[in-house]
């Protein structure tokens, strides 16, 4: 046994998957083969749970009021904050900033740290393989500023060309920002380096963590980063909640991104101070409900053994890369040395939007466009793929419910 | 959902595969692009007028096969058509694509192949797109999008 499959077959799949109710749902009829969590994972009964008793038991607004319940929905939001510390392994609580998603975590950062720090003359570099979400907020920033967004090449099996990064970076590049795994094509960069080499060149750097935490561990003092946006909803949580950390002497110094209630110490018409860190940038009542679920989601994550999770992904995806190279007309886009659970790939004569039709029909959930990422499509000359992401609760049974759904395409089409 | 063989008719198998009217037209006197962002179809639609009617009609892009056969059939439709029948045609496809499915349609001839979109509601821009860029090359918007 390869020591891959030796710490696959640790891995317990079965019981995972009765961890998630919605898994035993039908759709048309079929039982549901979920293949789009990078879209959206799926969620476990502790996180619904944990949401439900938060709305039951707990329900009050934090940092407020000097009831038995806000005292509880305080408590509940701080932990979660310090489970989230601990599960990227930052130095401390008040570097978590509660967000309503990786999205809004980078926007924070583009409009807080880039728009009071920008110049004419200055750059940010970010990289072909970027989701929309980690491109155009950088748009705005320069366009308001004057900086120059450039972007860092990738090769044809969708890897960034890091000798161009390396060849980009200079005294001018203010900002680095780069995603850690690709959303569209799977890529795994190795942030680790391209973090160093950017700080060596005096840049700030925030990683988009969205699609690397749901698989990878992360460890945001190892990444050396500046910042690492990520998202609830990805990694079996509930949607509209988010984590941006950031190296605190970085939030010190960074001006609010949103004003209103909770980011302030005091107000008058004259002044107004705002509140220490994290809470400067947490203005408004947050979605407590959410966070609630996320701290279980947290909780999930941290009691499963990740890195035999890791490798059963890697073991299904491996199937599913091989399963689809077979099919005649397909083509497999992306195909970097290091990559996890994301196979993205077109049909012959057949448009994904045809095929991810005909695949629900037969239960199976895949994501068909250009996710997010059209420069991605744009440098490969297509307008979109079949993308099949995975979970941990992910099966080879689901695999071959997809190249079936696939085999029914071809039918359809021939 | 009803079975896959509504939407996926030979007839739209065939359009699919062998697009009617699918090219530049040189001397085109109206122009428009559409634009679906949700699966980044895009489709150039030419037309000649002649006074009061479409003489000739043309197109070019890339989509799926509901999109493709749907420009495709309304080529068909419009070519040679006056332009007040081309906008009463797009009145009552757009009417027959967005009915629920559980009432009755009226008969759009061949058309009448694009009904079944309707039980794909994610289908049914797809089934638009070329109609919408049509209705902004007669009003002469030189963009337009399903959004």
């Amino acid at each position: 046994m390869t020591p891959v499959a030796a710490r696959a077959s640790r891995f317990d799949v079965a019981r995972v998957r009765a961890d998630f109710p919605i898994l035993g749902e039908r759709v048309h009829g079929k039982p549901l083969v979920y293949l789009d969590s990078a879209n959206t994972s799926q969620k476990p009964q502790s996180v619904i749970d944990a949401m439900n008793s938060y709305y039951r038991h707990t329900n009050a607004n934090i940092h407020r009021a000097t009831h038995l319940l806000s005292e509880r929905a305080t408590a509940l939001y701080e932990g979660a904050r310090a489970k989230a510390m601990a599960f990227i392994n930052a130095p401390d609580a008040p570097s978590i900033v509660f967000t309503k998603g990786t999205t809004d975590g980078i926007n924070l950062v583009a409009q807080s740290y880039g728009r009071s720090t920008l110049k004419p003359g200055d750059e940010v570099l970010i990289s072909w393989l970027e989701h929309h979400s980690n491109i155009v907020p950088w748009q705005l920033v320069c366009e308001q500023t004057g900086a120059t967004l450039r972007v860092a090449p990738i090769n044809e099996v969708g890897e960034i060309d890091v000798e161009a990064y390396t060849a980009m970076l200079s005294s001018r590049t203010k900002i680095v920002a780069l995603g850690h795994v690709s959303n569209a094509l799977g890529t795994i960069n190795p942030v680790r380096e391209m973090t160093a080499q950017a700080r060596a060149a005096g840049a700030v750097v925030l990683i988009d963590g969205a699609q690397a935490i749901p698989h990878l561990s992360v460890d945001v003092q190892a990444l050396d980063c500046d910042f690492y946006a990520f998202s609830s909803h990805k990694m079996f949580g509930p949607t509209g909640v988010g984590v941006l950390y950031g190296r605190r002497s970085l939030l010190e110094e960074m001006p609010p991104y949103q004003g209103g209630g909770d980011m302030i110490a005091s107000v008058t018409f004259e002044k107004t101070c705002y509140n220490a860190v994290p809470y400067k940038f947490e203005a408004g009542t947050p979605n407590i409900g959410g966070v609630a679920g996320f701290g279980a989601a947290i909780d999930y994550l941290t009691a499963i053994d990740r890195e035999a999770a890791l490798a059963h992904e890697d073991e299904v995806l491996e199937y599913a890369t091989a399963g689809v190279r077979r099919l005649a007309g397909a083509r497999i886009v992306g195909e970097a040395s290091r990559k996890t659970a994301v196979l993205s790939f077109v049909l012959d004569g057949v448009h994904p939007h045809d095929a991810g039709t005909i695949l629900d029909a037969e239960g199976v959930a895949v994501r068909t466009g250009q996710h997010c990422a059209q420069p991605v499509m744009d440098r490969y000359g297509i307008t979109a793929t079949i993308r099949a992401s995975l979970a941990i609760y992910n099966t080879r049974d689901d695999i071959d419910a997809l190249l079936r759904g696939l085999a029914r395409v071809k039918e359809v089409f021939d | 959902m009803s079975d896959l063989t509504d939407l996926y008719q030979e007839v739209i198998l065939d359009h699919n595969r062998r697009p009617r009217n699918f090219r530049v037209l040189e001397r085109a006197t109206h122009h428009a692009e559409g634009y679906n962002p949700l699966c980044g179809d895009r489709l150039a639609l030419f037309l000649e007028v002649d006074g009061d009617v479409i003489a000739d009609v043309g197109f070019q892009g890339s989509g799926c096969a509901i999109s493709k056969a749907s420009a495709s059939l309304m080529t068909d439709c419009v070519k040679g058509a006056p332009i007040a029948d081309a906008r009463v045609l797009f009145e009552r496809f757009h009417r027959m694509v967005t009915t629920p499915p559980d009432q009755a349609v009226e008969d759009l001839g061949k058309l009448s192949v694009l009904a079944g979109v309707r039980e794909f509601p994610v289908r049914v821009k797809c089934a638009s797109l070329a109609w919408h860029t049509l209705k902004a090359a007669l009003d002469r918007h030189e963009k337009t999008t399903t959004e």
